[in-house]
């Protein structure tokens, strides 16, 4: 080997040090910075194992308020971790400015690098690039809300004992889903801004506050003549955002409940992109590992050890089994969104007929601005309805089931041929819809003028149940509710189905 | 540019809030997990963790899913013969295969239970919980016998053997220094202003002459004399089995019993265990036939009695061993037996004993029993009697027995 390749090779073999971390770190983000990736500042923290399942609870956030489910958690990753049932992820990585991210000691040098580049360039990148992201969290502020957050709950278990806040905290965990209004841009998050919001509120309730009123006489109930028209029209429209109608308009509810109801629904508004961006996400920061190894590769700054252990670890992640291996769970978002990515490339890169009549757009453009524009602009399911071509229908032999209740048979409704090329896309799209994942359950009245009751309606899509869980997540509302929830089921074409009532217990 | 921070070093135990926070929601299920290691588990296995489990569906947190059924597609990867139109069986029994991607959450791994391990503070904490156990309660029992030795700093003076080189050379080092530096300074001085060089020669032999080791350097290691009790102790557990005494009973007699052998433990480096049964006659037996055999038959405490006497003779010599004895019974028995128990108690076991608790389980709380009455003339420093009637009262009787010992 000669004395001059062997000069720039940064290291062999698998140990790692601090200063082999900078210096790799330092060629990832120059090479980064050459395909144009636009990053927050990195802060890379290495961690023991016992840490890294510690960060897993806490459901991927640095610092969070105590909850016993999040002592579920840990406990279930830390069993199925000691049985050696699950390896621990190598990375985690957060959505803040800066960007954090965890390396495990335990990773080889190759490994430490392949985190490196998958998460502070590949997932930073997109985290501050894409829209969903940009507009639904504040990765400067959610560190600081959720120390707020933590110290704030600490202090209300203080104050009003531990089983109200959990009670508290387990009906709103339970409507998290439902804490996200889609079409309202929420403002950004600041935990001062929070801190003197409460300080307001708190102080006009003491100068509000007058203990005379209590000794006036009650004054009659008025006649309810004039009310039954206004009650039946509020909310005016049909409000997806639960917590935030709860927040708002729960009747019971005590001040620093709201404030509870609130942080959560703050959270749910932050984990809310992610959820949307799976394959996206997953893809980008697979397909910029990748990329950046393999450019550090061909510059020789490292050698073929290293190389072969990135790529066997890679090929793992990528790894997408068939359905009817045992090991298949579904699409892999790794595997889809890495593909996706590279196949862009190509398109653009080196584009045929097939390729031209596809994506006339894109085909033979400059690569990098065509996958930044889609890491910016895109969400999973609009991404696959734009982006996925027939050649990676083929490759990865998608096909599509139709399973109808009426039938006592699935059908194979589409596959990889020509005709079948733009269903699949159509349906894997849809897949990644959120009203597939996540049920269209919406508040439809409060009869804030009558009995104070509260009406949601689960609009049915294609006759598809709730689950029985349903009902538990009704009496949880009716706890932050206070009065009777009520959530009818409607269909479109047979109108209201069927109908539960929640009393709140007392 | 990014920051690389080191955090190996924080603290590790972010979670220790949650989990505890876990157990406690779910403390009723866990205790019943709990007695359930309990009850197949031996007295000196007590001491432990344990692993527990809880059913799934407890713990699930409950949101709004999209169930099966209904008509939806899912798209597959891997098709290797299927062409559009073809036909598939649904799978019976619901769902199944093809609907994988839908609402399945969680990510259970199918079982039934959640298993997991509790630290053995945790699993003591759950097992005694019903007991009222104090943290702070963990009363030194009996007085001390023998003596151990214990490190305790340094000391000026001692044996050879006790010689702490490491201290003593560091004393040294530091008197040297200390006694050189004056002089170092003064004959830097004298060269620097070309002194006389008999002079400086004369300081240069005072610089040598200090000692690379005195009297006052030597450091011994100091240890302290501390009272050490008999390292050894056997409880003897006397239980009466006869048909009176119910698996209840057993139950409480089996708390009673633990209690006291991790008391002892937490005393002595090693405890013995002596169970012996009685109904009209006595036979020492292993733990499980104690606790969990069926037996029928009349009440002759006498018998456990002497057989206790036996064991202490023929294994347990009172000067080298503590002796403890435990007896739990449901206070009947008849004739002059009770009479003559406690005349034996009294003579030939108490003063063997280091203690002698004498533990009743009732079936009412206000009776006066024969035994108890019997046994209650018993004026002694190291015998109590107690009544328990149920799993509250194990732990406080307990404590009462044990503080006149303790003061």
């Amino acid at each position: 080997m000669s004395e001059t390749v062997k000069d720039r090779v940064l290291s062999r073999g698998g140990d790692w040090d601090f200063d082999l971390l900078r210096s790799y770190d330092r060629e990832i983000a120059s090479i980064a910075k050459e395909f144009g990736l636009d990053t927050y500042p990195n802060q890379i923290e290495v961690i023991a194992s016992e840490q890294m399942l510690d960060a897993y609870a806490s459901v991927g956030l640095p610092i969070s308020y105590t909850h016993w489910s999040y002592g579920k958690e840990f406990i279930r990753n830390e069993e199925a971790y000691r049985r050696g049932m699950r390896g621990l992820a190598y990375e985690l990585v957060i959505n803040s400015d800066p960007c954090i991210a965890y390396l495990m000691e335990d990773n080889s040098m190759p490994m430490q690098a392949l985190v490196i580049a998958h998460a502070c360039y590949g997932h930073n990148s997109f985290f501050k690039g894409n829209y969903l992201f940009k507009q639904w969290t504040s990765a400067d502020a959610i560190v600081d809300y959720m120390v707020f957050a933590r110290k704030y709950i600490f202090e209300c278990e203080q104050k009003y004992g531990i089983d109200r806040v959990e009670e508290t905290l387990d009906a709103c965990h339970a409507l998290m889903d439902h804490g996200v209004d889609r079409y309202h841009r929420p403002s950004p998050l600041s935990a001062q801004d929070e801190l003197r919001r409460q300080h307001e509120r708190a102080e006009h309730a003491r100068k509000q506050f007058d203990d005379i009123w209590r000794t006036l006489p009650r004054k009659e109930k008025q006649g309810d003549d004039d009310a039954p028209a206004e009650a039946a029209n509020f909310p005016p429209e049909p409000q997806e955002n639960l917590l935030y109608f709860i927040e708002k308009y729960s009747p019971t509810l005590e001040t620093w409940q709201r404030e509870i109801v609130r942080i959560v629904r703050k959270l749910a508004q932050y984990f809310y992109p992610q959820g949307m961006t799976k394959v996206m996400n997953e893809g980008w920061a697979t397909f910029w590992h990748y990329t950046l190894l393999n450019t550090l590769y061909d510059r020789g700054l490292v050698d073929d050890g290293f190389m072969f252990e990135i790529l066997q670890s890679h090929t793992n992640v990528v790894m997408q089994p068939g359905f009817d291996h045992p090991a298949y769970s579904g699409i892999n978002p790794y595997a889809l969104g890495f593909a996706m990515f590279r196949d862009l490339r190509r398109i653009c890169e080196s584009p045929d007929a097939e390729d031209r009549a596809w994506f006339p757009d894109i085909a033979g453009r400059d690569w990098r601005e065509v996958l930044d524009f889609a890491m910016r602009n895109y969400k999973d399911e609009s991404f696959i309805a734009q982006y996925l071509s027939p050649k990676l229908i083929r490759e990865f032999h998608l096909f599509a089931i139709a399973d109808q209740a009426k039938n006592d048979f699935v059908e194979v409704a589409a596959i990889h041929n020509d005709e079948g090329y733009r269903d699949v896309r159509r349906l894997l799209s849809r897949q990644y819809n959120r009203d597939i994942l996540v049920p269209d359950i919406q508040v439809l009245r409060y009869e804030h003028m009558g009995d104070r009751s509260l009406l949601l309606r689960y609009t049915r899509l294609r006759d598809r149940p709730l689950t029985d869980d349903a009902k538990e997540v009704l009496k949880h509302l009716s706890k932050l509710w206070g009065f009777t929830v009520s959530m009818e089921v409607f269909d479109e074409r047979e109108g209201v189905v069927d109908r539960i009532d929640v009393s709140p217990a007392r | 540019m990014s920051m690389i921070i080191d955090r190996r070093l924080n603290d590790r135990n972010k979670n220790a809030t949650n989990r505890a926070r876990f157990i406690r929601r779910y403390k009723s299920q866990l205790k019943r997990s709990v007695a359930d290691v309990v009850a197949e588990r031996s007295i000196t296995d007590m001491g432990r963790g344990g692993e527990v489990g809880i059913p799934v569906k407890d713990i699930s947190e409950p949101k709004f899913r999209i169930g099966q059924g209904g008509d939806r597609e899912m798209v597959h990867p891997g098709n290797h013969s299927f062409s559009p139109g073809d036909r598939i069986a649904k799978p019976q029994g619901g769902g199944g295969e093809g609907e994988g991607g839908d609402g399945q959450g969680e990510g259970g791994e199918g079982q039934d239970n959640f298993m997991f391990t509790l630290s053995k503070e945790e699993f003591m904490n759950l097992f005694f919980d019903d007991l009222e156990l104090p943290r702070l309660a963990r009363n030194v029992l009996g007085d001390a016998k023998q003596f151990t030795f214990r490190r305790a700093g340094y000391t000026p003076s001692g044996v050879p053997s006790n010689l702490s080189v490491r201290r003593s050379l560091q004393n040294a080092m530091a008197r040297k220094i200390a006694l050189a530096a004056p002089l170092k300074r003064e004959l830097r001085e004298l060269e620097e202003s070309g002194a006389d060089p008999q002079e400086i020669q004369d300081l240069k032999d005072r610089i040598d002459r200090i000692p690379f080791l005195d009297e006052y350097d030597l450091r011994f290691r100091h240890k302290v004399k501390e009272p050490k009790p008999i390292s050894r102790a056997v409880m003897f557990c006397l239980m009466d089995v006869s048909a009176s005494m119910s698996e209840q009973k057993k139950d409480l007699a089996k708390r009673f019993f633990t209690l006291l052998y991790l008391f002892l433990n937490r005393k002595y480096e090693h405890v013995e265990l002596v169970f012996i049964r009685h109904t009209s006659n006595a036979e020492e037996v292993d733990e499980h036939a104690f606790f969990h055999d069926p037996q029928t038959g009349g009440t002759v405490v006498m018998s456990a009695l002497n057989l206790a006497e036996d064991i202490i003779k023929d294994r347990y010599a009172p000067d080298q061993w503590n002796i403890y004895g435990a007896q739990v019974s449901d206070g009947d028995a008849f004739g002059s037996d009770p009479q003559r128990s406690a005349a034996k108690l009294r003579d030939d076991i108490l003063p063997h004993c280091r203690y002698y608790a004498y533990v009743e389980v009732p079936d009412n709380a206000s009776s006066i029993t024969p035994l108890g009455a019997a046994y209650s003339q018993i004026h002694s420093e190291n015998f109590a009697v107690a009544k328990v009637m149920g799993r509250r009262d194990v732990y406080p009787v307990l404590r009462e027995l044990f503080q006149r010992e303790a003061a």
